[in-house]
């Protein structure tokens, strides 16, 4: 933020000519003798009988106003205001019936408008704290669904193929003691129970296997092999093994944790200096001191990493070893029977569920590594 | 800096006290080597790092030793602190052998780099050696002040290493040293990357807390300068193979060392004759 605001060269090129801006009114003026879209076979343009020169009108003030604020990060959140209604007037016209799909006017002015949200973008990204870390890609994300959900309703794909966002949510609510049944029964229990499992099991047999050296050379090949396996293949035979319910995906959890975790913990485990170790050895520290006060400590990121790679890991797992039996709930049995009826909304509501879930739990432990290694290089903030 | 400490009789009482030190103390050998030699096997070939050392060091001695880079000085010390195994020849800890003298934690080693550990704070970094002997809460907390203290990081104490120069974080990994109390101090060039007028007050401050704790001090340098000014006695070894060239005694100056003896005659000779062995790279007929 301070080398847009304070520094001097930039400044002086901005005020001789706003390039940026420029590239911004450039389609949006183009927008503007272009039709906005069909209503009963008739071309409607931007005073064709709907509200939309008001749309037109609150963006530009937006932006005049944006940039006659005294500060640059003010100008970007009222510039921000002005992107969010522009990206309103196609949800204002479909609702009016118009069909879009041969409206370049409405096009054209979105694309201005997310010109001009890059701009903003660029703006906010420099602010440090809650608005770097949270608040841009809080937007990026929304973003990224207007435009989806614009899109799809604008160039009225058919919702088989691609439903709009809004319809996923409709359907996310609709379904929801099913789903919330679902998602019980697949992360609550199999994916948790398998997830500790699995990396409990890698963690400990690095420790053990760091105790017992020829455990280790013995096991990191078969990490390879057992890498190289794929969920498919191991389904079925985990479901023969260990029956229909939460066992058989919690078994193919583990077999496919344990490895990833293992192989972490022993990097990490390697990753104190010697320097580090023979302070311990000169306090007369044994393994197990030396473990806990440094090796431990040190082996952190590398645990974190297996934990992150785990936890997507362990979904998809027991998403997919649902399809090869299961009682009559989890998210992976949804998928597979509702597609066979195709009730795709369904479908579309538990992948949501899915992505969600795996960017929540990928979101603690980003937010438990940001507390617990503060102190390493990678992410020290001076 | 704080003002030269005056430096506690509690320390040194406190250590003599040591159930185990009563007996030895009564021993005026501290380290005893014997015809040591070690050598390094590396992937192509052997490296000689000590070759027939012979080495006296008799209690509340000041022992430097001085040498041209990788003649082995690094490998002595942590010879003596049972980090490495000499190949050949007999060395003797307080009359054990380097293992039991590590296990009995007889010794605090400075390493030439700082060595602390960047989740800790400066002051959870000082009580580590503490922790690890078990010693309680409260008592660790005053330790830690007291040798940051010393060291002049008083108000650093809630930093993290990484926050720190280079000298302020082996100021730490001696605070941290200091706070085990040992009899021993074995120090690696632990000035090395500091300034001169830092230097000047580590270096006075260590000489006095010496003089009053009646510490074992072994210190590599490669200043002469430091060296005469601290040492008893002054050790100069060869290039590699590190052998022991000349063992200089500091007699002519006094015990008690204040800056303004770096002026005097006795001074300049001293650090003329460690110079010539450096420069000579053969010993002197003592
Ligand atoms: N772990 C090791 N493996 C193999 N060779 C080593 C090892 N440590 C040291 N050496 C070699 O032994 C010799 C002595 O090393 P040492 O670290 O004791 O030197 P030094 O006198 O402390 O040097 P400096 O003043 O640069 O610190 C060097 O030639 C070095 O290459
Ligand atoms: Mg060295």
């Amino acid at each position: 933020m301070s080398d847009v605001t304070t520094n001097p060269y930039r400044t002086s090129l901005r005020t001789a000519a706003d390039w940026g801006l420029v590239a911004v009114a450039l389609p949006a003026l183009a927008a503007l003798a272009l039709p906005l879209g069909v209503r009963n076979g008739a071309m409607l343009g931007w005073l064709g009988g709907t509200m939309a020169p008001l749309f037109l009108i609150g963006a530009v003030l937006a932006v005049v106003i944006g940039r006659s604020a005294p500060k640059r990060v003010w100008g970007a959140w009222v510039e921000l205001a002005g992107v969010a209604l522009a990206w309103l007037l196609p949800v204002h016209l479909l609702n009016e019936g118009l069909d879009l799909s041969a409206g370049w006017g409405v096009w054209l002015f979105l694309l201005a408008a997310t010109l001009l949200l890059w701009r903003v973008m660029g703006v906010l990204a420099g602010v440090p704290g809650w608005t770097r870390s949270v608040i841009v890609p809080g937007l990026f994300g929304l973003g990224l669904l207007v435009g989806w959900e614009v899109l799809v309703r604008g160039f009225q794909v058919p919702a088989i193929l691609l439903p709009p966002p809004s319809r996923i949510a409709a359907a996310l609510a609709a379904n929801a003691p099913v789903l919330w049944d679902d998602f019980r029964q697949t992360v609550l229990t199999s994916v948790l129970r398998g997830y500790v499992m699995g990396c409990g099991a890698g963690f400990l047999v690095a420790i053990l296997a760091d105790r017992v050296p020829f455990l280790a050379r013995g096991l990191l090949p078969l990490g390879n092999l057992a890498s190289a396996i794929p969920v498919v293949g191991i389904a079925p035979i985990m479901v023969m093994w260990f029956g229909f319910d939460w066992q058989s995906k919690a078994a193919v959890i583990v077999v496919m944790t344990f490895f990833p975790m293992l192989i972490n913990t022993l990097a990490g485990l390697g990753n104190s200096e010697r320097i580090q170790l023979d302070l311990m050895r000169s306090y007369a520290a044994g393994y197990g001191r030396t473990l806990v006060k440094l090796r431990l400590p040190n082996a952190l990121p590398f645990l974190f990493n297996g934990l992150k790679i785990n936890s997507t890991l362990a979904l998809i797992g027991a998403i997919v070893a649902e399809f090869f039996g299961t009682p009559v709930v989890g998210m992976g049995f949804r998928i597979s029977t509702e597609v066979a009826r195709m009730n795709l909304d369904i479908v579309w509501a538990t992948i949501a569920v899915a992505a969600l879930t795996g960017s929540g739990l990928y979101g603690v432990l980003a937010v438990l590594e940001r507390v617990t290694t503060a102190w390493h290089p990678s992410m020290r903030q001076r | 800096m704080t003002s030269p400490n005056p430096l506690d009789v509690r320390e040194a009482t406190a250590a003599r006290q040591g159930s185990d030190r009563a007996a030895s103390a009564m021993s005026p050998v501290v380290v005893e080597a014997r015809r040591l030699s070690l050598v390094y096997s590396t992937a192509d070939k052997p490296v000689t790092a000590l070759s027939e050392v012979d080495l006296t060091i008799a209690r509340g001695d000041f022992v430097s030793l001085i040498g041209p880079s990788g003649c082995g000085k690094t490998t002595l010390l942590r010879v003596i602190a049972d980090l490495e195994r000499p190949t050949s020849g007999q060395i003797a800890i307080e009359g054990m052998t380097p293992e039991q003298a590590r296990l009995r934690r007889l010794y605090g080693y400075v390493f030439q780099a700082p060595a602390l550990y960047p989740w800790r704070t400066v002051e959870r970094n000082v009580m580590l050696p503490l922790e690890i002997m078990g010693i309680a809460r409260a008592e660790r907390q005053a330790r830690a002040r007291e040798q940051l203290e010393r060291v002049g990081l008083v108000g650093f104490e809630r930093k993290f290493p990484w926050q720190l120069s280079g000298g302020m974080q082996q100021r730490v990994s001696i605070a941290r040293a200091l706070a085990l109390q040992p009899d021993l101090l074995l120090m690696d060039e632990p000035f090395g990357a500091l300034d001169e007028i830092t230097r000047d007050h580590l270096n006075l401050h260590l000489t006095q807390l010496w003089r009053a704790t009646g510490k074992t001090c072994v210190f590599v340098t490669h200043s002469i300068a430091e060296a005469v000014f601290l040492s008893t006695r002054i050790v100069v070894m060869s290039p590699r193979p590190g052998r022991i060239l000349d063992v200089i005694d500091c007699d002519s100056l006094p015990r008690e060392r204040t800056l303004d003896i770096r002026e005097s005659p006795e001074f300049a000779a001293i650090a003329h004759r460690v110079r010539e062995g450096l420069k000579e790279g053969h010993s002197y007929d003592d």
